[in-house]
């Protein structure tokens, strides 16, 4: 059988404009433009517009949807007021990583937008629809009917305030607004972002997807906003250590491993996953996720060994050039007694053991 | 962009022939394709190579890339400059860019190399 490789409403406009196209999670999105540093510096300094119609969207709703989504994930949908968002991870019963996904609370208590990762979107419908107790909770994957335009960097807000019928000052980090209108459509516009930067994730109809992305471009000119690929959009999350599913999380991997014990909370009820991150809590896992720059020439990569002394203490997840830092940088998870700040490891490179310092996260924290 | 005077093999290096001495790089299709190059990791001089082997690794900010030797021979020269600047790949692939030289064990070897007008059409294949 031959492989179905999905396509965004923006496929044949990348194409136009000679981006190189790659295959990511089942899609065919660009990779770059121009290239990836500029693409990359455009959006820390000015703005960058990304596609990524790509991602699932998956509406819950329902009088008992609240309940649901609380066993469903491990934060806490609860605190969530009409037009905000929430970050969370879904865990499966072992308390490894099923998604991470965003909730976008439409009505309190009855009404969540989910938006999961591309390649996890049918995974996740089943396995939500599979751990849904309720009869009259409604599950629908709208993700085909979505297209999403992602606006980063320091000018995203004065570009989208030229065409925007709402006054986007009063959007805080993480909130949305419904039915803002472009150009006559009616579009999701929330203040969320992948990049570090301040930015915009816009939801579209489907079909008209490409007059907001053509729309955009041209009004944000003037700011220097030019079209980015997967692959800045790569870097700008590793350099703000946001990670990424498949590579920092993973089925067999906690949030407490990877860092996100601040996205689980313990007291609001029973949710999937909560005996064992529990547990896992209280005798300490035995890999944690740190972030490290290399001391000697090399460039880590997702699968390389990481060594202390001559012993394997963990693997890399993401690794990269950071062109904000003029570094090589990477995340990897670490045994936890040698997880430190500032520890010395050597990360296996080609086989060779090449110098790398555990530091802080994130690498890159915007000036606010 | 793809000058007469090199040779090219189909991984998409090229080398430069004078006397028993050979340059070798990349072409610019290559560099195109692997797009903003920030890592180059070079041989050693004096090392032997093998037509075939890998030579040289370079990395942009995606991939992770080997450099087969066009020619068997020993590494005479290798373009230091690429520690610090391996960008100098992306600007001038046949000139600043250049990655090693190889003193050519045999001649012969040549042979099997492709003139600029065989490796656009290879090219042709591949851009479909």
């Amino acid at each position: 059988m031959k492989k179905i490789i999905k396509k965004t409403p923006l496929n044949s406009v990348h194409k136009k404009s000679g981006a190189k196209m790659i295959e990511f999670g089942g899609w065919e999105m660009p990779v770059r433009y121009k290239g990836i540093i500029a693409e990359h510096n455009v959006t820390r300094e000015k703005a960058g517009i990304f596609d990524v119609s790509h991602m699932g969207e998956i509406l819950i709703n329902g009088d008992k949807a609240l309940d649901e989504l609380q066993y469903l994930v491990t934060n806490d949908v609860s605190r969530l007021k009409k037009g905000q968002i929430l970050y969370t991870p879904m865990c499966n019963n072992s308390g490894g990583v099923v998604d991470d996904v965003l909730i976008y609370c439409k009505k309190e208590r009855e009404v969540y937008l989910l938006v999961v990762n591309a390649a996890n979107t049918d995974k996740d419908f089943e396995w939500i629809k599979d751990n849904i107790h309720q009869e009259n909770v409604n599950v629908v994957n709208i993700s085909d009917k979505t297209g999403q335009i992602s606006l980063q960097g320091p000018f995203a807000e004065k570009i989208l305030q030229k065409v925007a019928d709402y006054n986007l000052k009063n959007m805080k980090h993480f909130w949305f607004e419904e039915d803002i209108e472009i150009k006559g459509v009616k579009c999701l516009v929330s203040r969320t972002g992948y990049t570090g930067e301040d930015g915009f994730e816009i939801y579209i109809p489907w079909e008209r997807t490409e007059l907001i992305w053509n729309l955009l471009l041209e009004i944000g000119k003037d700011n220097g906003l030019e079209p980015c690929g997967l692959g800045a959009r790569d870097t700008l999350r590793l350099e703000a250590c946001l990670p990424l599913y498949g590579h920092e999380l993973r089925e067999n991997l906690t949030p407490v491993a990877a860092g996100l014990t601040r996205f689980v909370k313990l007291d609001k009820g029973d949710f999937l996953g909560k005996d064992a991150i529990e547990e896992e809590l209280s005798k300490g896992p035995e890999y944690k996720l740190v972030a490290f720059e290399m001391l000697e020439r090399g460039i880590p990569r997702s699968g390389y060994k990481i060594v202390k002394d001559d012993d394997e203490v963990g693997f890399v997840t993401s690794g990269s050039y950071s062109p904000t830092l003029r570094k090589n940088v990477g995340l990897g998870y670490v045994k936890t007694e040698a997880a430190k700040t500032g520890e010395e490891i050597h990360i296996l490179i080609r086989n060779k053991k090449v110098k790398a310092k555990i530091v802080k996260k994130p690498f890159y924290n915007r000036e606010v | 962009m793809y000058p007469r005077d090199l040779k090219y093999t189909k991984e998409h290096e090229w080398i430069r022939v004078e006397g028993d001495e050979g340059t070798v790089g990349i072409t610019h299709f290559a560099q195109k394709e692997l797009g903003d190059i920030v890592f180059v990791e070079l041989p050693e001089e004096g090392e032997e190579v093998v037509q075939g082997d890998s030579l040289a690794v370079i990395e942009s900010v995606k991939a992770v890339s080997d450099v087969y030797s066009p020619i068997s021979g020993t590494i005479i020269q290798v373009n230091q400059r690429l520690e610090d600047e391996p960008e100098l790949i992306n600007k001038d692939p046949y000139d600043e860019g250049w990655i090693v030289v190889i003193k050519i064990k045999d001649k012969d070897e040549l042979e099997d190399l492709m003139s600029n007008e065989e490796y656009q059409e290879l090219l042709e294949g591949e851009e479909d």
